[in-house]
Parts: structure tokens; C-alpha cells; sequence
């Protein structure tokens, strides 16, 4: 497959030292700084054009007409967006990829016909809320049809405490599917389970009911 | 009727003056305080310091009651976005988008955009002017 990375930051390095390590792939970096391509070059071989990647006169020269995939990675929004709108009108390019930034752009970005919007951002917040006691609901997995799989850990004061699973009212299409306890042992659960301090629910539900779960699990008498 | 300018350069700031004396109700947006140096001392439309690429920003400047929008920063790319979030996001009637690559600008042309590129207008009229006879008393 050949794979045209826009962009030559850290990120458009290391994803074509990934891609190279597969040898049925064939790379090629486009980035404007100088340094950059400099060192691209010594460490990964000739495979970086110096150039705008939004520039059509440079994607000729970087063979866009025969990429499979194009992977816009700068830090700039507004040039990943380019670079992909770019690639797939002008170009035909089959498969487009665009980080973003700014979260708010994924709508845009989708909604243009970039295929697929890959944010770092929005996987370093999930990481740090996963550790922040504040936000007691952990999305996990999306799931197909707007399902989505979160665990939460029932705090002390909770009302649950002590309740049994089919004594609670949870909200539609919401489904206990595991309890961990606080030592780490993991419980199936049953209509008759109780549900005790610090353990972790781990459950289905809708995307939209998300915080009716939340607050049946956490909420405080 | 309610414009939003982004980008208060030379052409954003000289714009957005025009319609201001017309009696539009004009907003601008640069990312510098000091471009709206550049706005005559009797504007009264409102000035926001921000960068018109983030929709929270446009959000808060008001761009979903706007009847127009008008991208003329430095940067192609930035106009390019700027305005397809103002069009598609928030539904703003009539966008006018700035790009001098006149290869990016006949390709957003196509696709639906309003565009200028002054750079191809620049060449035509360079070019026109050079194809009449040269005014009198400047002949080489």
C-alpha cells in the first residue's frame, strides 16, 4: 500500500517508522521544515519530500494520483483538513486520515468527507478522567448502535449500597454486565447480587443515558 | 444586515469600515488586538479578539445569527476552514472565503464555496493593463 503522511512531527515519524517496519507498505513524508526532513532522512532513509502538502504542484510530485491512503498528522487543523479535502477531490485518494486538534472539528472534519478523524486530544482526556475521582463514569468501548460500555465505582455514600441488582431502576437499555470488588475479584452478576462500597460496575447503556446511570449508580441518599 | 469578518488585515479592516458607514451591523474577529488598529477611529461595529478556526469562539461571537460571513486571514487554509464550519455548522446564508492559491481556490469553487483568489484577479488586471496602450506622457 502506499501511504502518503502529511506532516513530519512526531507523530508523522513514528507512524512511518510503524509503517515501514511492514515491508508490504511504501512511505513517503511530507513535511516544509528543513530540519525536519533532514533528520527523517538519516534516520528513516529517503522517503520525506520537503514541500506543502497542500500545495497541488508538491501532492503531484508525491504521486497522490496512486496513494492508497493519505494520513494528514500536522499540528494544524485547518492543514490536515486541507491536505485531506485536497487528496480525495482532486486526486481521488480512496482512504483519507486527519488528526484533530481541537475536538469541535471532528463534526466538520466528517461532515466534509475526511474518512477517517483521529484526536489525540480527546484520547489524552479520556486517559486523565479515567484518573480523576471527580469523573466517576468511565466510557470504555463504543459499541455498535449507540451503545457504549462505562464502569463506575460506587462510592461509600451511594444509595445503592447494599441494594440488589434487580431492585435497582436503571435506565432504559442499561445493563449490569460484571462487579469487581475492591480486591480485585471479579463477580457475575445476578438479579440477587448487592452491590457493596468501592465496588466497580461495569455496564452497557445508551450513549444518551449515560448520566441517568451515572446517577443511579453514585448518587447519594 | 449582520456580518462577521474574520481576519482584520488590510482588506478585512477597510471591509469591514465600508460596511460598517453603510449601517450594517459588522463584528470582526483577529487572533491580534493590534490589527484593529488598522479600523478607522469612528467604527462602531464590535471588535473580538479570538481565532475564528475555533467554533466556540465563533459560537460566542454570535456567528449563527450572522446573514454573512467573510474569511480573509493571511492563511488559505485557516479561510478554507473557518468557512465551512460557518456554513455547514452554523448554517450562515452567504460565506465569502479569501484563498490566493488559485489551484485550492478553483477546487473549493467547485465545491460550492464563494470564492476570490487575488491572485488570479491581480494577474488579470496587470494583464489587461499592460494589453492597452500605456497612459500618455509614460511612454517608455
Amino acid at each position: 500500500m502506499y501511504v502518503i503522511i502529511v506532516g513530519g512531527g512526531k507523530v508523522g515519524y513514528y507512524l512511518a517508522k510503524e509503517l515501514l517496519a511492514e515491508p508490504q507498505h511504501e512511505v513517503l513524508i511530507i513535511e516544509q521544515n528543513a530540519d525536519k526532513c533532514e533528520r527523517i532522512a538519516e534516520e528513516l532513509g529517503d522517503i520525506v519530500l520537503r514541500g506543502d502538502g497542500c500545495e497541488a504542484a508538491t501532492m503531484e510530485i508525491a504521486g497522490f494520483g496512486r496513494a492508497d491512503m493519505v494520513i494528514a498528522v500536522t499540528g494544524d487543523d485547518e492543514d490536515n483538513l486541507v491536505s485531506c479535502q485536497v487528496a480525495k477531490v482532486k486526486f481521488n485518494v480512496p482512504r483519507t486520515v486527519a488528526r484533530i486538534n481541537n475536538p469541535k472539528n471532528q463534526e466538520i472534519f466528517q461532515r466534509l468527507g475526511i474518512d477517517v478523524t483521529v484526536s489525540a486530544t480527546v484520547a489524552i482526556l479520556a486517559q486523565i478522567e479515567q484518573e480523576l475521582p471527580t469523573h466517576q463514569m468511565i466510557p470504555f468501548l463504543t459499541l455498535g448502535g449507540g451503545l457504549e460500555l462505562v464502569a463506575v465505582k460506587v462510592p461509600a455514600e451511594a444509595q445503592v449500597v447494599g441494594s440488589a441488582i434487580k431492585d435497582l431502576l436503571l435506565p432504559h437499555e442499561s445493563l449490569i454486565v460484571l462487579l469487581i470488588s475492591p480486591d480485585g475479584a471479579p463477580r457475575a452478576p445476578t438479579p440477587e447480587t448487592t452491590i457493596a462500597i468501592e465496588d466497580e460496575i461495569v455496564a452497557v447503556t445508551r450513549r444518551e443515558n449515560e448520566d441517568a446511570l451515572r446517577a443511579v449508580l453514585t448518587s447519594s441518599a | 444586515m449582520r456580518v462577521v469578518i474574520m481576519g482584520c488585515g488590510r482588506v478585512g479592516s477597510s471591509l469591514a469600515a465600508r460596511l460598517s458607514t453603510e449601517g450594517h451591523d459588522v463584528t470582526v474577529l483577529d487572533v491580534r488586538a493590534d490589527a484593529f488598529r488598522r479600523l478607522p477611529s469612528n467604527f462602531n461595529g464590535k471588535k473580538h479578539i479570538g481565532n475564528g478556526i475555533d467554533q466556540d469562539v465563533l459560537a460566542r461571537i454570535g456567528v449563527g445569527d450572522a446573514d454573512a460571513f467573510i474569511a480573509v486571514t493571511q492563511g488559505d487554509n485557516r479561510n478554507v476552514l473557518a468557512t465551512q464550519v460557518a456554513k455547514h455548522i452554523f448554517g450562515v446564508p452567504r460565506t465569502l472565503c479569501r484563498i490566493y492559491d488559485p489551484i485550492r481556490e478553483e477546487m473549493y469553487r467547485e465545491l460550492g464555496l464563494e470564492t476570490i483568489s487575488p491572485t488570479v484577479m491581480g494577474a488579470n488586471v496587470l494583464h489587461g493593463l499592460l494589453s492597452e496602450a500605456p497612459p500618455a506622457g509614460e511612454e517608455a
